[in-house]
């Protein structure tokens, strides 16, 4: 807290906050947002054990993740939204280095080089990118003229290139999608010309046919090809669509039971406790469950914009909206592919699927959420 | 930077903000309406496709295999049962996990590159890609161990236990019950679809003997059972199951002990022997010696095993109780002397001057009878009980000659000759009874008066089974009554009626003197066999044959020196026994061992001994001289000492009855 903001502080405004306002801006927390997310975590881990084949120790494995997540959210929640801003070229400049780091020293996985080891412990610096990127877009952008001109939107499509481009390379188009989007999000709230965006669409439409032909890998091409007739190859690729499809139907409007999914216990349903878990909670749980759930994303969402909306500064409004609607992203991405509107692209479902780097990236953002939300209440607007 | 923000113009900025926000908001629920659509979709409006989807992917029905039905001998004794038998089975649908399995599945368990091409060639022919494939059959307590403890490293491997014909008589009985086998491609290809039903739980199938001829009644009926399989096929658990009916269970007129006995006599032999319980045409001993061990057939023998089996030149794959035909030689003159009485070509006592030969009128080929070359002289005055007794051909030659050959022929229909007997087992041969329509059609040449001598002593082109043999004498021994010989007399808990082929009426005198014939052949002064019946404990009859094994020249001297042990005249001999009343009628066939009366009706005469006396053999036991089986002495032995008791105790009795009268009197 700066001296200046202490300053500006409104003493006759004080006595209006209520005691748990103050609580929850003493301890940067958003409570609302908090009770949400544990919702989540509680859903997550009971579909996770029914899921992993009831595996305690998956769950166990899974909860520990949980616990550094929320660890790391009250604390990137501490962290001053303009310390953040400050800070921005460097975690910019770090992921990006990480990321180099790992098309060099990295571990390959399943014919994909995404993860990094330092020391004992194992992470994929694709997911820092996925807040270090809006986070200097977002930084890059307060500090101009907005809507921006041309040549900012230049300078920030080259700030999102970069790691785009290094993340296909591992390759990992699913997060390079997702890393991509959470840029541009920045880039269209902050006023980007609908010139612009409409010009962008034309030139991705264009784009298309030599992206299908250059620059996309066989086994991407196939998860396309895939989506659009999984029947073309029912015991390869489209197995999975096949079998997934089945599940979420099968489910029903109530589902079969907890533990009670046949697809996911019987191992038809590949990837059951990661990317695919949708498909295990709809068939146990049917369209009412996919609905609750839905539900609380939904809440999520638009608790987050409702923080951009009331962040007074342009750098956390910018941030806040950009986090909200890629979190959207990834429901919507992994549920549509998961049902098979859209081709396999490795996006798990954010806080149900099993996976700790991308929980704990997912709860890094939340913390930021959460200290743009207990920030704004201390910051006396200009307009006063 | 801070010359910039203060040109900034917040509240616009603000403005537009929320104005993004809004289009993103809308831009949200309009993709946020897809995704629930597309669910409602699936899980609503298609709910039903892909929950049977899901039930098909989940349940699979499986064929429960029934219990093959049991085989027992008229005592209860177990002739076929079924045993457990490990088979290991390989899941795969992925040809490099395949071949991963199978390297580890080498270092663990025997496999054979024949082994393989059999999988690949059943992994072929597999309805379904997760069907299991059998990869090796039999697996010892150990190989299960072996695969068991590695288990986690081999997906899609299982060990089934499926049960399995076992013969613990092993070649015992190889002939009569035969084997079950793997059902072949050519069976399968030959079913109708309710068989492929019957069978689809099923993986053997009848091949040969009962087992394959009352295959209907011993496979049962087959169940099935509704089961949760994972992706891998491995089944979870039962969900519901129609139990399968076990088959029948067949009860047999055989006689394991007899068959034993029947076997040890005829160790270190070649040849068949028949026994026939003369009231019901029931089987109770058959045996074609050497034989083999069924149990080698029933997973699958193996290669050199088969050939070890089928080039043994004492050929033991060969059936010669039902497939070997002979001429019958001299043991169809009772049959022959039979016929001149009934159609009145002779009568009892009518009797003719042998001289040791024979030559038909107008014909200057002489035909000499056997004694002929032994003692240069002929048989003297033989009437028809004395030319049986003593097997002279001359009354026979003439008796035949003067009767013909259609009588002959069509008198032979009375015992069954030429004829198939109806035993139920499968692969019969008929032999042959020749008749003038016979040769022309098999030879296309006309009937000879030679041809009529050559019969009337059953050589010539006179060919029959020991089976027949069999069948001829049990008929003579019922006085013209001719059963189908059957080896099952009950299947499950229903006895099967004994069938009655034919029946020949004729005078009981006619039977007598027949009777009388064959009892002097084992007990008369003269009788070719005599000396079989020492010690005898009850009267037989009998009669001995001679088969040639290769025709021997006009004039030629027979030498069995000089001919190769393999061309000897084959020693045939028929019998029953108590000739009073018969119960049983036995036919022997000893190939190359020349005497009938002294090599072939021992055998005949240990198998009356056994079922008549209980004097059964062990299979490797030692076989007695005739007369002295160990049994009949212990039961000499036992008669005598129970003799001795019985006067002992009738001594004591009145003994005690003389001092209790003396008491009384000293009382009084």
């Amino acid at each position: 807290m700066s001296r200046q903001d202490f300053l500006r502080r409104m003493p006759e405004a004080a006595s209006a906050f209520s005691r748990r306002a103050r609580l929850a801006e003493r301890l940067h927390i958003d409570f609302f947002l908090l009770a949400l997310l544990m919702a989540l975590t509680v859903i997550g881990l009971l579909v996770l054990y029914s899921a992993s084949g009831h595996n305690l120790l998956s769950v166990e494995k899974q909860a520990t993740f949980f616990a550094i997540a929320y660890v790391t959210m009250f604390t990137v929640a501490q962290i001053p939204v303009d310390f953040m801003r400050r800070m921005a070229p460097f975690a910019y400049v770090g992921g990006v280095i990480l990321l180099v780091a790992v098309t060099i020293f990295g571990n390959v996985a399943m014919g994909a080089q995404r993860w990094l080891q330092i020391g004992g412990f194992r992470f994929q610096p694709s997911e820092i990118m996925k807040l270090a990127l809006p986070i200097a877009i977002a930084a890059y952008l307060s500090g101009r003229f907005l809507p921006p001109r041309f040549k900012h939107v230049v300078a920030v499509l080259g700030l999102i290139g970069v790691p785009t481009a290094l993340i296909i390379e591992q390759p990992d188009l699913g997060t390079s999608i997702l890393v991509a989007t959470s840029g541009i999000m920045v880039l269209f709230f902050s006023g980007l010309l609908w010139r612009y965006i409409a010009a962008a669409v034309v030139i991705f439409l264009a784009s298309l046919w030599p992206i299908w032909h250059f620059m996309m890998h066989d086994y991407q091409r196939q998860r396309v090809l895939t989506m659009l007739d999984p029947t073309q190859d029912p015991l390869g690729t489209g197995w999975n669509i096949i079998q997934s499809k089945t599940a979420i139907g099968s489910g029903g409007l109530s589902g079969k039971g907890w533990m009670e999914g046949t697809q996911s216990r019987l191992d038809f349903l590949p990837e059951g406790h990661t990317d695919f878990i949708i498909a295990v909670m709809s068939e146990e749980f049917g369209l009412l469950g996919v609905l609750l759930l839905l539900t609380i994303y939904a809440m999520v969402i638009i608790r987050g914009l409702m923080i951009a909306v009331n962040s007074q500064n342009t750098f956390g409004r910018l941030l806040a909206a950009s986090i909200s609607s890629t979190f959207f992203v990834y429901v919507f991405v992994n549920m549509g592919m998961v049902s098979g509107m859209l081709p396999v692209v490795g996006v798990p479902l954010p806080l149900i699927s099993q996976g700790g780097t991308a929980i704990v990236a997912l709860f890094a953002g939340f913390g930021i959420l959460m200290a743009i939300s207990t920030e704004k209440k201390r910051v006396m607007t200009p307009q006063g | 930077m801070q010359e910039e923000q203060q040109f900034k113009d917040y509240q616009r900025e603000a403005k537009l903000f929320r104005n993004r926000i809004l289009v993103m908001a809308g831009f949200m629920l309009i993709l946020a309406s897809t995704v629930v659509y597309r669910y409602y979709d699936l899980q609503i409006v298609n709910h039903e496709e892909y929950a049977t989807q899901s039930e098909r992917n989940r349940v699979h029905v499986q064929p429960v295999p029934p219990t093959r039905g049991l085989i027992f001998d008229r005592n209860g004794e177990l002739l076929a049962d079924n045993k457990p038998s490990f088979t290991l089975y390989v899941i795969s649908n992925n040809q490099a996990e395949l071949d991963i399995t199978l390297d580890l599945l080498k270092t663990l368990i025997d496999i054979t590159p024949v082994d393989l091409e059999k999988f690949y060639k059943a992994k072929k022919q597999r309805r379904h890609a997760l069907d299991p494939v059998p990869l090796r059959y039999r697996l010892t307590e150990e190989e299960i161990a072996r695969v068991a403890v590695n288990q986690h490293l081999l997906e899609g491997v299982e060990v089934n236990a499926e049960l399995v014909r076992n013969y613990p008589y092993r070649d015992l009985f190889a002939h009569v019950i035969g084997y079950t086998g793997r059902i072949s491609e050519k069976e399968v290809g030959a079913f109708t679809p309710e068989q492929v039903q019957r069978y689809s739980g099923t993986h053997s199938i009848g091949k040969n003997g009962i087992e394959r001829s009352y295959e209907d009644v011993l496979l049962g009926q087959v169940g099935s059972q509704n089961v949760e399989t994972n992706a891998r096929g491995r089944v979870m658990r039962v969900l519901d199951r129609i139990d399968p009916k076990q088959g029948s269970d067949l009860h047999l007129y055989l006689d394991a002990r007899l068959q034993e006995t029947a076997t040890a006599v005829m160790r270190g032999r070649r040849g068949a022997v028949v026994a026939i319980d003369v009231k019901t045409g029931g089987v109770l001993a058959a045996v074609s010696y050497p034989s083999f061990d069924p149990n080698l057939f029933v997973t699958g023998i193996s290669v050199p095993n088969y050939r070890a089996l089928n080039q043994d030149i004492d050929t033991p794959l060969f059936n010669r109780f039902l497939q070997a035909q002979y001429p019958p030689g001299s043991t169809v003159k009772p049959v022959m002397g039979l016929a001149g009485l009934y159609h009145g070509f002779t009568d009892v006592n009518r009797a003719i001057a042998d001289r040791g030969f024979y030559t038909l009128p107008g014909s200057s080929r002489i035909y000499r009878d056997w004694i002929l070359a032994k003692t240069g002289g002929g048989h003297g005055m033989v009437n028809l009980k004395s030319a049986i007794a003593e097997s002279c051909n001359t009354y026979f030659w003439d008796l035949g000659v003067r009767m013909g050959i259609d009588h002959m022929s069509k008198f032979g229909s009375h015992f069954g000759l030429g004829m198939l007997t109806g035993i139920d087992i499968p692969s019969e041969r008929k032999g042959v009874w020749p008749s003038r329509e016979w040769k022309r059609g098999a030879k296309g040449q006309a009937w000879y008066p030679g041809d009529t001598v050559n019969m009337s002593v059953g050589q010539g082109f006179v060919l029959m089974t020991p089976i027949q043999l069999a069948v001829m004498t049990a008929t003579i021994a019922n006085r013209g009554v001719r059963y189908r010989p059957q080896f099952v007399r009950q299947i499950g808990d229903q006895p099967l009626a004994p069938i009655v082929e034919s029946q020949l009426e004729t005078k009981s005198e006619y039977w007598d003197a027949i009777y009388e014939g064959m009892a002097e052949v084992m007990h008369g002064a003269r009788g070719t066999a005599r000396r079989v019946s020492e010690r005898a404990e009850y009267r037989m009859a009998g009669k001995s044959g001679t088969a040639q094994a290769v025709g021997i020249a006009q004039n030629a001297k027979y030498n069995s020196a000089l001919l190769k042990e393999r061309h000897r005249d084959h020693a045939l001999f028929i019998a029953f026994a108590p000739v009073e009343a018969p119960q049983i009628a036995v036919a022997v066939m000893l190939e190359n061992a020349e005497g009938g009366s002294s090599q072939a009706a021992p055998v005949a005469r240990a198998m009356m001994d056994a079922h008549l006396l209980g004097y059964y053999l062990g299979q490797d036991e030692f076989v007695p001289p005739l007369g002295f089986h160990p049994a009949a002495i212990i039961k000499r032995a036992n008669n005598y000492i129970a003799e001795r008791k019985a006067a002992r105790e009738a001594q004591a009795a009145a003994q005690s009855s003389a001092s209790v009268s003396s008491a009384a009197a000293v009382g009084n």
